[in-house]
């Protein structure tokens, strides 16, 4: 624990930033990680990051240089592309969602990795940092990262807090929101908006194969400890900081290491201790309590409890 | 609690006669009888009983709706009298679903108008209460029933606006109703399938509306919430409200409902139960595939 604290300590200034927009990504992606959950996103949040690649690479292809912003640019109009793509191809019947989410993941993906083998045999692309795309490399992140990661995890705070009633509507029953008047179509599209956002801003950080973790996981997590909404939400947003936090702060102990693998891993640990001493439905809890739990059982069906599901 | 409700539902009537009572009196005077379908000999039989009726409240015509590149609804078209409780019946893939989706938006239409209140729905959803199927959402989600409830009032509460002590009061009084005061506070997913569609009854409740529209409300539910159910739906149409219900088990159609509609990819018939719940509309509607066990009628 003191060499943790040690390490922080002697972080410089640059370090300290790129750990507080570690952490304030990792919340801003804890909270739409929630929505995407209920809408039942977590695979379409990991077909738009990889989606997002080719549009990275041919950011910097088109400028000839690292311009954040194109590159920024490039990422959401290529992962918006793949969404759209998604859409389509659903909707032209014959192929099911999922399938429609495999094949433009994997298509985009391979399209980039294609696209960034030949950028780097282009003069000066070996050095172009490209390849800290594919797993984050978040000690690359400059100051104006970090402002434009910190505007986006305060937009995101807002946009849950200012509609959390709206959203938890929107998330459990979409026809019964339109019946009460919600704008059901545009908080859809501004749902997707955030999402695009905060996986651009986080693939710098956390890399394209790995940034749908960061929205999966904290959320997953925290149905562990919590029985309402917007418990869930804070929770999430607690474990996703953590994991941003304690994940940049690993990587910082080896030279060249990536950040997103070590942020994954910091996350999965998170949720592990919660699947099994979450005090809702984590395991430990729940051995605990199921002796109490088969003796209700006995007693139920001796009061007819079971006949009632004959009925159906 | 009743009396409030009703004399809630008489000011709100009145004041949107005052909005829109030109539209509404036209609808009643000009076309009484305008839904005409296919077959002209029901005809009759329908204006018999719509004469002793209110006003129309629901009007649908020339509507059509495709799901899945498959036309479902044809030319479907009917009229709604207030003070009813309607059954909607018709076999598996008759468009029952659809045909309610369709009428509240949430299905694209391919033809047709749909009026409520003489106007399009989107201007009149405050009055409009729609019931989903409970099938229809994901009771694992994080709240509890009382929240859910509350849910019918955001409507009401707004934009940025915190639920007050008097909308979760309401929304307390409309579990009482539905026997679920002592489970307010249950996590949803600890409900049984009664209780959850209990809770969605007293969502629909707390909206105050004046025309319901319930999807298969008793599908899967224990005998106590059937009867329950029933008590409130026809509670309401006491109250002057109107209640379209999509209903699958034609045992029950004469006790529980005043008016049948058989849907089958278009209106087969439309009227009073004691009038068209027949054995001749009932084969016409399911064909052969009908095996029907009641004996009282046709």
């Amino acid at each position: 624990m003191s060499g943790w604290i040690d390490g922080l300590l002697s972080l410089s200034q640059n370090a300290r930033w790129v750990l507080f927009s570690s952490m304030l990504l990792g919340m801003a992606s804890g909270l739409i990680g929630c929505l995407a959950y209920w809408k039942r996103h977590s695979l379409m949040s990991d077909a738009l990051a990889h989606a997002a690649l080719p549009g990275v690479i041919i950011g910097f292809a088109l400028l000839g240089q690292k311009n954040l912003t194109a590159m920024t640019l490039g990422a959401a109009a290529s992962a918006l592309l793949g969404g759209w793509l998604i859409q389509a191809i659903r909707s032209s019947g014959r192929i099911k969602e999922d399938t429609a989410m495999g094949l433009v993941l994997s298509i985009f993906f391979g399209f980039g990795i294609m696209l960034l083998a030949l950028v780097n045999r282009l003069p000066g692309g070996g050095q172009s940092g490209l390849d800290s795309f594919i797993f984050g490399q978040a000690a690359a992140m400059v100051r104006s990262d970090v402002i434009i990661m910190s505007a986006v995890a305060i937009g995101v705070v807002l946009l849950v807090a200012v509609g959390f009633k709206e959203w938890k509507l929107l998330l459990f029953d979409p026809s019964f929101a339109r019946g009460v008047g919600l704008p059901v179509r545009l908080l859809d599209t501004v749902y997707m908006a955030a999402l695009v956002v905060v996986i651009v801003v986080g693939i710098q950080a956390v890399g394209v194969v790995l940034m749908a973790a960061l929205l999966i996981l904290p959320g997953l997590s925290a149905r562990y400890w919590t029985r309402s909404f917007g418990g869930m939400l804070a929770v999430s947003a607690l474990f996703g900081g953590a994991a941003g936090a304690l994940g940049t702060l690993a990587s910082t102990m080896g030279r060249g290491w990536p950040t997103g693998p070590f942020i994954v891993l910091a996350a999965s640990a998170l949720f592990a201790v919660s699947l099994l001493f979450g005090l809702r439905k984590g395991l430990v809890p729940a051995l605990a309590a199921s002796g109490m739990r088969v003796r209700r059982e006995v007693v139920g069906d001796a009061t007819g409890e079971g006949g009632r599901g004959k009925r159906q | 609690m009743k009396t409030e409700a009703m004399e809630r539902s008489a000011a709100g009537t009145a004041d949107d006669g005052k909005a829109y009572g030109g539209i509404n009196g036209l609808d009643g005077i000009n076309d009484p009888n305008g839904s005409s379908g296919p077959d002209g000999k029901r005809d009759d039989g329908r204006k018999e009983i719509s004469g002793t009726r209110g006003e129309v409240v629901l009007r649908v015509e020339g509507l059509c709706a495709s799901y899945r590149n498959n036309r479902v609804l044809e030319d479907v078209g009917f009229e709604i009298r207030r003070g009813t409780l309607t059954a909607i019946v018709g076999p598996n893939g008759a468009g029952k679903s659809t045909l309610l989706r369709a009428m509240l938006d949430l299905h694209p239409r391919l033809a047709g108008s749909v009026r409520m209140f003489g106007r399009p729905y989107r201007e009149g959803k405050a009055r409009v209460g729609y019931v989903p199927q409970r099938s229809s959402v994901d009771w694992d989600f994080p709240t509890d029933a009382l929240d859910v409830v509350m849910m019918g009032l955001y409507g009401q509460i707004g934009w940025l606006r915190r639920p007050r002590r008097a909308h979760r009061e309401r929304a307390l009084r409309a579990l009482e109703r539905m026997g679920l005061a002592g489970v307010a506070r249950r996590q949803i997913s600890q409900l049984s399938g009664g209780q959850q569609q209990r809770v969605f009854l007293a969502r629909a409740l707390v909206q105050d509306a004046d025309l319901y529209f319930l999807d298969e409300p008793l599908a899967g539910v224990d005998a106590a919430t059937e009867r329950a159910i029933m008590d409130l739906l026809k509670t309401l149409r006491d109250e002057g409200k109107t209640v379209l219900v999509v209903h699958h088990d034609l045992q029950t159609v004469e006790d529980y409902f005043d008016h049948v509609l058989f849907l089958n990819r278009t209106v087969i018939a439309h009227g009073g139960t004691k009038e068209v719940f027949n054995r001749e509309n009932l084969a016409r509607t399911y064909g052969g595939t009908l095996r029907w066990l009641g004996g009282g009628a046709g």
